[in-house]
Order: C-alpha cells, then sequence, then structure tokens
C-alpha cells in the first residue's frame, strides 16, 4: 500500500507510538497516507479509537513478524 | 521544565483503598472498549474514561471533570500514559495525583490473603483474592504444612505468604480444569515437591503426571487431621470436584458462586453438562448442611466482596437468594445456563491448553491471556 510518509515507532511503548503518530500526521496535509510500524500490542487497538476519535481513517492493518503496520489517510 | 510531583500507588494500596471503602477518584485513560470490557470497581470508587490519546493536546478535558481537592488515580494498561498523564494533571496545578504502578496488569495481578477463619484443629484458612480479575484461591496451614485450593499462576505471592507463616507446601489441588486464568498448582508443586492433584475426567487430556482426585480421598494437611472431603460435582466442568474443610467450608470452586452459577459452556459442553450442574445444584449440594460456608473459586461484583474482601455465603442462604439455586423449572434452568450468556472469558481456549500442558506461552503472553475479568458465571445478579 502506497504512503506519503512512514513512522517508525517499533521498540517504543506505550504513549509513545500515538504520540509520534499524532505528531507526525500534523505535518502532513489531508488526504496525504501516513504509514506506522509498531510493536507495542496496545497500539492496534489504541490507533483505531484515535483515528476514530480525530477523524483520520484507518484504511488498512497488517502483522508481519512480530511488527505491525498500519495506513492512516489524514481528516 | 517538568517537576515531578506526582506518586505512585501500587495495585496492593489501591485494594486496600477498596476494601476500605475509601474515596478514590480514578481517570482511566485506556481506550473506551477496553475500559468498557473492564475497570476498577469499588463501592467508594469513582472513575471516568477518557483515553490519553485525547488528551495529547492538553488536559484541560480531563480537569473538567476532575472534582477539586480530592486525590486522583490515573490508570492505564501498564503505566506508560498514566505516568504521561497524571505528570500534565500535576504540572495544571492538581495535588495529591497518583498513576497506578504496573496499569491495569497489575492490578489484575495482585493477591489479597484474607484470614476466613481458625480451624478447630489450631490450623487456619485463607482466601486470596484477586480483586482485579475476581479469582479466588485457598490456603489451608496447618501444624508447619500448606495446601492450595485453586493455586493462580503468580505463585511469589503464595510463596511469600508461605513463608511469613513458616509452613512447607504439601499439596496443590484444582477444584477444575480452569478456563479463565492460567494454574500456578503445577509449577509450584513442583518447586516444593508438593503433590498436584487433578480432578482426572478433567485431565484426560493433560501432558504430566498428578494425583487424581477422588471421592472418599481424603487429603491430609499437617498433623492436626484437616480433612479434605472430596465432592464430585460436575456441572462448570465434567470433573469439577468441591471440598469440604473442618466440617464447615465447602469449596465449590466454579459451580456455585455467591450471587450466581458456573456456566456449562466452557468446555464446548453446554447442552451435554446441564444436566450435570442441575444435579450438582439441587440434588448434591441440597442434601449437604445449611451452615456450611460456600467459598467459591471466583466473585463477579464488587458487593459480593464483605468483610475485609472475604467472599463467602452461608449455604442456606444462597439456597434462598442466589438467583440461579431458585430456578424451579428444569427448562427454564436450561435456558439460563446455555443462553444469552456473558461473553467467554478472553482467551479461554489458549488458556486451557496451557493448563493441560499442550501448550508453554512465556511469561509476558500469559499475562496478556490474563487480561479481563474471569466472567465464569452464568449471570449477574
Amino acid at each position: 500500500m502506497n504512503s506519503d510518509k512512514v513512522l517508525d515507532a517499533k521498540g517504543l511503548a506505550c504513549p509513545m507510538p500515538i504520540v509520534r503518530t499524532k505528531k507526525t500526521i500534523d505535518e502532513l496535509q489531508s488526504g496525504q497516507v501516513l504509514e506506522v510500524h509498531a510493536t507495542d500490542k496496545g497500539a492496534k487497538n489504541d490507533l483505531t479509537a484515535w483515528a476514530k476519535s480525530t477523524g483520520h481513517e484507518l484504511l488498512n492493518d497488517a502483522e508481519e513478524n512480530g511488527v505491525y503496520k498500519f495506513w492512516i489517510k489524514k481528516a | 521544565m517538568s517537576t515531578m510531583t506526582i506518586k505512585k500507588m501500587t495495585a496492593k494500596e489501591v485494594t486496600k483503598k477498596v476494601l476500605n471503602n475509601e474515596e478514590l477518584f480514578i481517570l482511566d485513560v485506556r481506550n473506551e472498549s477496553d475500559f468498557n470490557d473492564w475497570k476498577i470497581e469499588g463501592q467508594s470508587v469513582e472513575i471516568i474514561n477518557i483515553p490519553y490519546f485525547d488528551l495529547l493536546d492538553g488536559v484541560d478535558p480531563a480537569l473538567e471533570k476532575i472534582p477539586d481537592g480530592k486525590p486522583i488515580l490515573v490508570v492505564c494498561a501498564k503505566e506508560g500514559s498514566s505516568m504521561m498523564v497524571a505528570e500534565q494533571i500535576a504540572e495544571a496545578g492538581r495535588s495529591n495525583v497518583s498513576y497506578l504502578e504496573g496499569g491495569m496488569k497489575s492490578w489484575s495481578e495482585y493477591l489479597e490473603p484474607v484470614k476466613v477463619a481458625d480451624l478447630s484443629s489450631g490450623g487456619e484458612l485463607y482466601q486470596f483474592v484477586r480483586i482485579g480479575k475476581g479469582c479466588l484461591s485457598y490456603m489451608v496451614l496447618s501444624n508447619g504444612e500448606a495446601a492450595i485450593i485453586d493455586t493462580n499462576r503468580m505463585i511469589d505471592q503464595y510463596e511469600t505468604f508461605m513463608k511469613e507463616k513458616g509452613v512447607t507446601l504439601k499439596h496443590t489441588i484444582d477444584t477444575h480444569l480452569h478456563a479463565d486464568h492460567i494454574s500456578g498448582g503445577r509449577a509450584l508443586a513442583q518447586k516444593y515437591g508438593a503433590t498436584y492433584h487433578l480432578p482426572p475426567k478433567d485431565a484426560t487430556e493433560v501432558t504430566f503426571e498428578y494425583e487424581k482426585l477422588e471421592e472418599g480421598k481424603d487429603i491430609l494437611v499437617g498433623n492436626e487431621k484437616i480433612v479434605v472431603h472430596p465432592i464430585y460435582s460436575p456441572g462448570h466442568t465434567i470433573g469439577s470436584t468441591s471440598f469440604i474443610v473442618d466440617n464447615k467450608y465447602l469449596l465449590t470452586g466454579d459451580i456455585l458462586f455467591v450471587e450466581s452459577i458456573g456456566r456449562p459452556d466452557l468446555a464446548g459442553l453446554a447442552e451435554d453438562w446441564v444436566g450435570d450442574l442441575r444435579e450438582t445444584l439441587y440434588g448434591r449440594y441440597k442434601k449437604l448442611s445449611e451452615d456450611l460456608v460456600v467459598l467459591p473459586a471466583h466473585f463477579g461484583k464488587v458487593t459480593e466482596l464483605g468483610e475485609g474482601g472475604l467472599v463467602s455465603g452461608r449455604l442456606g442462604k444462597l439456597y434462598e437468594e442466589n438467583p440461579g439455586l431458585n430456578i424451579h423449572d428444569e427448562g427454564e434452568f436450561r435456558k439460563t445456563v446455555t443462553e444469552n450468556l456473558p461473553p467467554q472469558p478472553n482467551a479461554y481456549q489458549e488458556i486451557r491448553q496451557t493448563n493441560m500442558g499442550k501448550i508453554t506461552p512465556n511469561e509476558e503472553e500469559q499475562r496478556e491471556m490474563e487480561i479481563g475479568p474471569n466472567r465464569c458465571a452464568v449471570h449477574d445478579k
């Protein structure tokens, strides 16, 4: 899946994956896609809920070898 | 510059506050679905949920809802987010701000030992209240020896307790093959050369050696002859076994709780076991003395916690008040225990496999598997 920017949040514990995601997405333009890589298990539920709360769209997510990947389209 | 004015509170300290009915205001910053699934409860606990990611631009939305002057505890899954939010609340000028050390994981694991009674033979009986998950386990102590019933995974807490009491572990006993939590019975027995007992009908697939629990085969603890009588009482599982200690205490496992009854579906055989469950609750237990004190393996709601946290009830009183013991029509009973049951406990299939020795998850995986409430009862009052 295409993305405009990739954020590496691997190895970071909650709340940092979301803190970084928020900071990075603030720098993007509306409609651009951010790809986030994280290893924190809570990241999926939290990113899903965060996207819902902020209006950004979680386009897709996947897991590969313990790395969770998310594609988020900025509102 | 950030000034650290926040305090950490341990699960043990929170437990004491809950049991003493001290006022506690909790801001839970986990996401909404985790919060709705499972949270800290107590009769004097006031709790609100604002996810930490809604507070990244500032904690004003939280400050509006926190009563001024009250001590506040911030809680999250592990602790990182709660520290971040607690610091910001303290920086906003609030005093007496704490965070829960180790988060809900730690809350799920803490065991509070509550004394049930001195036994007539000179021994003691303790109930270990796993307040965060609603699991209850028991220790019988007599003349330097101990037996533990329905041991939880966190065996170090029993070890510390036995050390303080100066007793040696002789037996660990599981009333049944658990589906909501990982048993520590096997590991603890191995460590101390004690005997691990299981009901054989629940253990047909286990991969390890164990001692069979059988009707009439008493288990001795100490020289004081505290005799544990197993009673075959199927229903929650086919092998479920109850014990009578000191002719006074009936340990019912997951068959009978104070305000509810066990669900028969966690091993996938609800329809088959309904009849057994009914026979146990409306037949076998009915023949026992009404003065027996029921000590179950779970509680479902904090309202079931009595004096000092003890969860218990006189059998006769339960027959009057427990809705699960007052369904006179058999068809109605069948419906109640097989339809519209609450969701199953988190990872219950994997937990059963682990308790059979078929899979061996690492510690972190085991902790994850046990997150959430026990959900072993058919309904709430």
